[in-house]
């Protein structure tokens, strides 16, 4: 499996009232070509943002840096016009409201067809055609009688297959999903939970999934990428990061996880607040939270393999510590 | 009947009787009105009874649709029921109106999703809190000043959040402060409409912490209304599970995560997606999407997504049939095993 998507550095700032705001502070990963890669944390984290601005969809008030190279091709900078090719065609966007990405008027099947007709040469018949195999694809019963329907006729998880169908529907090379099942009921979201697992393995498409459900991450994602305030501070594969969660962040928000093994009362929380990303605190964000907060903690850590499938961003990791061998000596107290 | 008895884990029953009954209530809506009314009515609520015991937090979970949140609004008297009767405290409370209505509002005191629905934006958060105190006439102005400070000290505020207003406070905080506002007038009955779901993880934490102190400290019952269900078998004594506008199931607990009997139960809980990679999906366990409230199915409203639907289920609702110590589901085919088994 090769690189389909590489992030490097990147930062997203916004001009604001009181200064400028730094939603994602120098943040690296990449994705390979046919995995679910998880992208999670809490709100204002840096994950939404993160995505818009990789699909060039961000206010003009943002300020975008660093490196984006999907297919070997740098997006950041590149024309307008050339963007909009991508989107819808070899990049497709799922939002968590079916009704932002669909137009309320006009027949869900007429908009599938409209995303195929807008990037393919196609005649109008063979695109009805294609958008009714994919509806039916998508788990639509009856997508004949479905095709003229407008979509308030729909109920949410309806409306979300015809999002996905309409996602699908050039065979992007990448799906970046944000929140997609959040909006819907718990057995509604494992149908398409399944619908996404299922269309990865038939068509090998890769899906970066933007959540704070960790159990959607879970169920579904290869790796995961943990952000905390606009950093990225951990990023391994499912299976690792669930059984022994390294950066003191993911632990905690593991931890706060409700289960029934824990006495009501005692579930664990994160002391204070996540902090003002107009003036965040220097180096490691998580640091005025963190219960090992030591002194090298003001120098940025740099994300760092731990094993070939485990990467951290703590000064507490021998890696990172390799890797970054800031200017002051590294205090004690690593436990 | 083969009574399996469990180490239930029920409540510090306290003595006496529940605070609240709930018998056969019905809530329906008129779809349109005026002229052209069709005279079709939403089955939002159909049928419901339930009990809470002093110091008991029942969930009442279910999807959208189910009803679960009408319910909660009847409870707390904001909408008036169909039929059927709310009974707190010995009392029937259905009817009331006026200076009673108050009376029993003092007691029963609601805790919403997005406590900005009960706060006033513009208003300094102790003059929020203060409100409610002043609603029942409780207190001198001075005993209120002071009181106000206590809550907000009860709900792990620091009393300079008296003079701070709505917006300048995170989500977990402005839940805080709808939490304090429920608790100012000392109710024994807290009604609970998805208190957490807006909020992220680990505030999520420090809200349910909270609430199972006060539980605990105060003595408080809760209605706690929630369709997420990992929270709901962290927090709750007992649980009703609601599909369509009925109770399918309700028990301890333990025993309704541990072993379910309704097929709806069972369903509900196989969609979790356990943060455990090792607890993996089985595959989406229901077909379809929950039918129109204006037409629920006949029988059995769950039959016609059930997996174990059997001919009976389209002709004969099932009623409440006893599994355990408490727990209740209602359900031909759970019915027909458990007579198989006492042979």
């Amino acid at each position: 499996m090769s690189d389909l998507l590489r992030l490097e550095h990147v930062d997203v700032g916004f001009a604001a009232e009181d200064g400028r705001v730094s939603a994602v502070s120098d943040v690296s990963l990449s994705v390979s070509e046919g995995e679910i890669f998880g992208l999670v944390g809490e709100s204002g984290c840096g994950k939404t943002t993160l995505a818009m601005a990789l699909m060039g969809l961000l206010p003009a008030t943002a300020h975008v840096a660093g490196s984006v190279r999907f297919q070997g091709v740098e997006l950041l900078g590149l024309p307008p016009e050339e963007l909009r090719r991508l989107r819808g065609d070899r990049i497709s966007m799922i939002f968590q409201d079916p009704m932002t990405s669909l137009d309320p008027t006009f027949p869900v099947g007429e908009q599938v067809a409209e995303t195929i007709t807008a990037h393919r040469d196609v005649d109008k018949a063979r695109a009805r055609e294609r958008a009714l195999e994919l509806l039916g694809d998508v788990g639509i019963p009856e997508p004949d009688r479905r095709f003229g329907d407008a979509p308030h006729r729909l109920s949410g998880g309806m409306r979300q297959r015809v999002v996905i169908a309409t996602a699908l529907a050039n065979e992007p090379a990448l799906v970046l999903a944000d929140e997609p099942t959040t909006a819907l009921d718990v057995t509604i979201q494992a149908q398409v939970l399944d619908l996404l697992r299922e269309l990865r393995t038939r068509l090998q498409t890769t899906i970066v999934l933007i959540t704070h459900d960790l159990g959607v991450v879970a169920q579904i994602c290869d790796r995961v990428g943990v952000m905390y305030a606009g950093q990225l501070v951990e990023v391994a594969r499912v299976s690792e990061i669930f059984r022994s969660p390294r950066h003191p962040y993911t632990q905690a928000l593991l931890a706060a996880l409700p289960t029934q093994h824990q006495a009501p009362g005692s579930l664990r929380v994160i002391p204070g607040r996540v902090p003002n990303l107009a003036d965040p605190p220097p180096g490691c964000r998580f640091s005025t939270r963190c219960p090992y907060v030591m002194d090298v903690c003001a120098n940025v850590p740099p994300l760092a393999h731990e094993t070939d499938e485990h990467l951290i961003a703590c000064w507490l990791s021998e890696a990172t510590k390799q890797a970054g061998q800031p200017d002051h000596a590294a205090a004690g107290g690593a436990a | 009947m083969s009574q399996v008895l469990f180490s239930n884990e029920v409540a510090p029953v306290q003595p006496g009787g529940p605070i609240l009954q709930v018998e056969k209530l019905v809530k329906h809506f008129p779809t349109d009105r005026g002229l052209m009314a069709s005279g079709a009515v939403v089955h939002a609520v159909d049928g419901v009874d339930l009990e809470i015991r002093p110091g008991e937090v029942l969930a009442v979970v279910g999807e959208s649709g189910s009803g679960k949140s009408t319910l909660a609004r009847c409870v707390l008297r904001l909408i008036d029921p169909t039929a059927g009767r709310i009974v707190f405290d010995g009392r029937d409370v259905t009817a009331l109106r006026g200076r009673q209505l108050a009376g029993f509002r003092q007691q029963v005191q609601p805790v919403f999703q997005d406590p900005f629905s009960s706060i006033d934006p513009r208003w300094r958060v102790g003059r929020s809190i203060a409100e409610t105190l002043n609603a029942f006439a409780i207190g001198t102005k001075a005993e209120r000043q002071e009181r106000v400070v206590d809550l907000l000290d009860r709900v792990g505020l620091d009393p300079s959040f008296a003079r701070r207003h709505p917006h300048e406070l995170s989500g977990g905080q402005r839940q805080r402060v709808g939490i304090a506002a429920a608790l100012a007038p000392e109710p024994r009955l807290i009604v609970a409409d998805e208190p957490v779901s807006a909020l992220d993880v680990s505030v999520q934490a420090q809200v349910l912490n909270l609430m199972a102190d006060l539980q605990r400290d105060l003595g408080l019952a809760i209605l706690f209304v929630a369709h997420d269900l990992a929270v709901v078998e962290h927090i709750s004594h007992r649980t009703s599970v609601t599909y369509l506008g009925k109770i399918v199931e309700t028990g301890p607990t333990e025993r309704v995560f541990r072993d379910p009997r309704h097929p709806y139960t069972k369903a509900l809980l196989e969609a979790i997606p356990h943060p455990d990679p090792e607890r993996p999906l089985v595959g989406s366990v229901l077909e379809g999407e929950i039918p129109s409230p204006i037409a629920p199915p006949s029988g059995c409203r769950f039959r016609t997504r059930c997996p174990v639907a059997i001919e009976l289920c389209a002709v004969e609702e099932p009623e409440m049939t006893l599994f355990g110590t408490g727990h209740t589901a209602a359900c031909h085919v759970a019915r027909a095993e458990l007579d198989a088994s006492a042979g």
